[in-house]
């Protein structure tokens, strides 16, 4: 049984370091004294502690801490309450989603890379797709390009809302994340109708989308509309002058405009610092030129200016949202057809889905032309889906405004049916590395409202 | 689905060089292929040659050459590829079997570059001569691709090339977007890369690619956390999954990976790894090991 052991070194004065080992294991740490605080009795680890006066404790939290976001784990050193170092320990949620996508096809891609921050999945599919699209030099059709933004603004108001939700329940505020959460329910409920599910969407394809929205969608969005602002409208009222927030918030994780700049920090903590720096405004993509909506920025860089920061973004997306059912129903009122993928057959997804007397599942009309009229759509049907497209080589690099900062996929295809390499710079990734800098000289307690404030999802940082 | 339908979508920069050496197929005309640029549009009437050369035995042909080294100076080579399928493990049954196809990307662009990528090299190769780096040392190749400005640094001069487009008023990329690294096992002596990407705020939507290669052997590229605080766990991170040491780096640990891990596995010649699937009898291999067509 392993028991509470330590190196005495309070008679040392020479100040000449001695590894010293207990039960085989090297005690040294630049001499101070280390404390195994399990499975031995803390009446005597404490003991042994007061009686050593030894000012500086290390503490692990995590991975799993509840507070942690994940499976993230902090190594903190406390000179009492203070944090005087700060480390951050990530890869316990590595699933190697690059390496796999090397051995799936390009249209494959999708369901892995969805499953990267898996809060706001549409913009990984986005991502992608807009770099598969530039690698194939096409351009998915209006109507899918209508469809992504609605959906990315949908994503980012419910990603915001997860973030203000658990950062309220991390400071001990159940009702925050409740409300948050319920509010967050509404949009997946819209992207239940779209796609089918809740998250992990694979619904976006390269050359458009699996399929079109389905009839009515835009009168449901308007609909749960009303009821998503009163849940946002409730959390105002919670957080806005809420003294023990501001208490908790204002003034913390602190992180200056020329320290974010260096450090690569994107999305709402660089807008914190007084940067209007987005995407969607600075380097347009889906025609986000053409809808009119702020980008809102603060300057006080800290935890309560990134909580309204998100609240200001959440009612820009819900605006960008309204112009983009408008233009959707606009195409509705005026007919025809809008196809959501490109008319190339060469990349275009065979067959649509449609509702069957046993279920969804591949129309009716495809299965009795593969099936009983033409043996060459049956081979093509069979190698586009099992074979999957050629990409002709080269390699690009797509940035997207992700509700987190700025995510980048560099894809390098050598002309064949899988990516030779997918890279995703992950928002999340990038912004943890500035957690220290925004904990160390501060309380044990502000490191969680750091992490809040950050909003890293470990499932896009570790990939 | 032939190789070069999706080539006609856009101007790809690869180029298809049926490599059917006099040595291999003796029958095969003298048609040694020197210009690879020239012979794409030749390649169904090489093909053809190469399928009558098949006669010679297919074991002379599997052992594939090496490609021409003039290749290799102009592009990065991704693929040797043999036959129509892309199948590695059985026949291939096209009938084209000696076909073989290197894939090459990044061939180097002349100018004009177009856009504003004409003034950002002309400002850099201007700071790097007053700086006494030549231009040419330093800049190993600029690639226009896509609307995408590509320049290969030599790593020597990574660091300084990194300063001056932050730092320089004309150019400020003040945004690094990390690094990542690719594997280009067949690339002889260029066989891994760390690719920068960089964002310029400052001066309006400008997107730079920087890319250094570096041999297998000798696998060392310089640290830009100095000049780019942010590229400290990017560098980390291309340490651990390519094996890139990062010399300079502050703390070079791996990140995703346990500390005492073997390998860096994002490189091509780590195994996927997986186990087969059996189910009601059958057995569905893992995915690296399936029957693909590449």
């Amino acid at each position: 049984m392993s028991t509470a052991h330590h190196t005495s070194r309070t008679g040392r004065v020479d100040g000449a370091t001695e590894s010293t080992f207990v039960d085989g294991v090297e005690e040294d740490l630049d001499g101070a004294a280390s404390f195994t605080a399990h499975g031995g009795d803390w009446a005597q680890i404490a003991e042994e502690a007061a009686r050593l006066g030894e000012e500086r404790i290390v503490v692990n939290m995590g991975p799993q801490h509840p507070s942690t976001h994940g499976v993230l784990r902090l190594i903190i050193e406390l000179d009492g309450e203070t944090v005087r170092e700060a480390r951050v320990g990530i890869g316990y949620l590595h699933t190697g989603i690059e390496k796999n996508m090397e051995f799936r096809t390009w249209t494959q891609g999708v369901t892995y890379c969805t499953r990267m921050d898996y809060v706001a999945p549409f913009f990984q599919e986005v991502a992608y797709c807009l770099g598969v699209e530039k690698l194939l030099g096409i351009e998915a059709p209006e109507r899918a390009t209508l469809v992504r933004v609605l959906l990315m603004e949908l994503q980012r108001a419910a990603s915001h809302l997860v973030a203000i939700g658990t950062g309220g329940n991390e400071l001990g505020a159940t009702t925050i994340m409740t409300e948050a959460f319920t509010a967050r329910e509404e949009i997946l409920k819209i992207f239940e109708l779209v796609s089918g599910l809740r998250m992990n969407h694979a619904y976006i394809r390269p050359g458009g989308l699996a399929q079109d929205i389905p009839p009515g969608t835009t009168a449901a969005i308007r609909e749960m509309m009303p009821r998503f602002f009163q849940y946002v409208g409730h959390l105002h009222k919670l957080i806005d002058a809420n003294p023990i927030m501001k208490g908790r918030a204002i003034g913390i994780g602190y992180l200056p405009l020329s320290t974010a700049m260096s450090l690569g920090v994107t999305g709402p903590i660089l807008r914190s610092a007084g940067l209007p720096f987005d995407l969607r405004k600075d380097d347009p993509y889906c025609g986000y030129e053409t809808y009119d909506f702020k980008v809102p920025t603060s300057s006080d860089a800290d935890a309560f200016s990134r909580i309204l920061l998100r609240f200001d973004e959440i009612d820009e997306s819900m605006r960008i949202v309204e112009q983009v059912m408008d233009r959707i129903d606009a195409q509705d009122r005026a007919g025809g057809s809008h196809p959501v993928m490109v008319a190339d057959p060469e990349v275009r997804w065979p067959a649509q889905l449609a509702i069957g007397p046993d279920g969804q599942g591949t129309s009716a009309a495809h299965i009795r032309e593969i099936m009983g009229h033409s043996m060459e759509s049956l081979i093509h049907h069979f190698k586009l889906v099992t074979e999957g497209f050629r990409v002709p080589a080269g390699q690009v690099f797509v940035d997207v405004e992700h509700a987190k900062g700025n995510l980048g996929v560099h894809l390098v295809s050598d002309g064949a049916t899988r990516p030779y390499r997918a890279h995703f710079r992950d928002p999340s990734f990038t912004n943890l590395q500035s957690l220290a800098a925004m904990c160390e000289g501060g309380q044990i307690a502000d490191v969680v409202v750091a992490v809040a404030s950050i909003d890293p999802v470990l499932g896009g940082v570790d990939r | 689905m032939s190789t070069d339908t999706p080539g006609s979508k856009a101007t790809p920069p690869e180029e298809t060089r049926p490599d059917a050496p006099s040595s291999a197929v003796p029958e095969a005309p003298a048609a040694a292929p020197t210009d690879p640029a020239a012979v794409t549009s030749g390649e169904l009437d090489d093909a053809g040659e190469v399928v009558e050369g098949e006669a010679v035995g297919l074991a002379e042909l599997a052992e594939s050459p090496a490609p021409a080294l003039e290749d290799q100076a102009r592009g990065d080579l991704v693929a040797t590829r043999q036959g129509l399928f892309g199948n590695t493990d059985t026949g291939d049954t096209s009938g084209f079997r000696g076909l073989q196809v290197s894939v090459v990307i990044d061939v180097p662009t002349e100018r004009p570059y177009g856009g504003w990528f004409d003034e950002v090299v002309d400002i850099l190769a201007e700071v790097l001569e007053d700086n006494g780096i030549a231009y040419g040392a330093a800049v190993r190749k600029v690639v226009v691709d896509r609307g995408e400005l590509t320049l290969e640094i030599a790593r020597e001069h990574l660091v300084t090339v990194c300063r001056l487009l932050r730092d320089e008023q004309d150019l400020r990329f003040d945004l690094s977007l990390g690094v990542s690294g690719v594997h280009y096992p067949e690339d002889a002596g260029r066989e891994l890369h760390a690719v920068y990407h960089l964002r310029s705020i400052t001066n309006g939507p400008r997107l730079l690619r920087l890319e250094v290669a570096v041999p297998d052997a000798d696998p060392h590229v310089p640290s830009t956390t100095n000049v780019y605080p942010v590229n400290d766990w990017h560098e980390r991170e291309t340490w651990d999954f390519f094996g890139i040491i990062f010399d300079g780096h502050p703390g070079l640990a791996r990140i995703a990976m346990p500390d005492d891990w073997v390998g860096h596995p994002q490189r091509k010649d780590y195994p996927l790894g997986g186990i087969p699937v059996e189910y009601k009898g059958a057995t569905v291999p893992p995915a690296d090991q399936r029957r693909s067509y590449r």
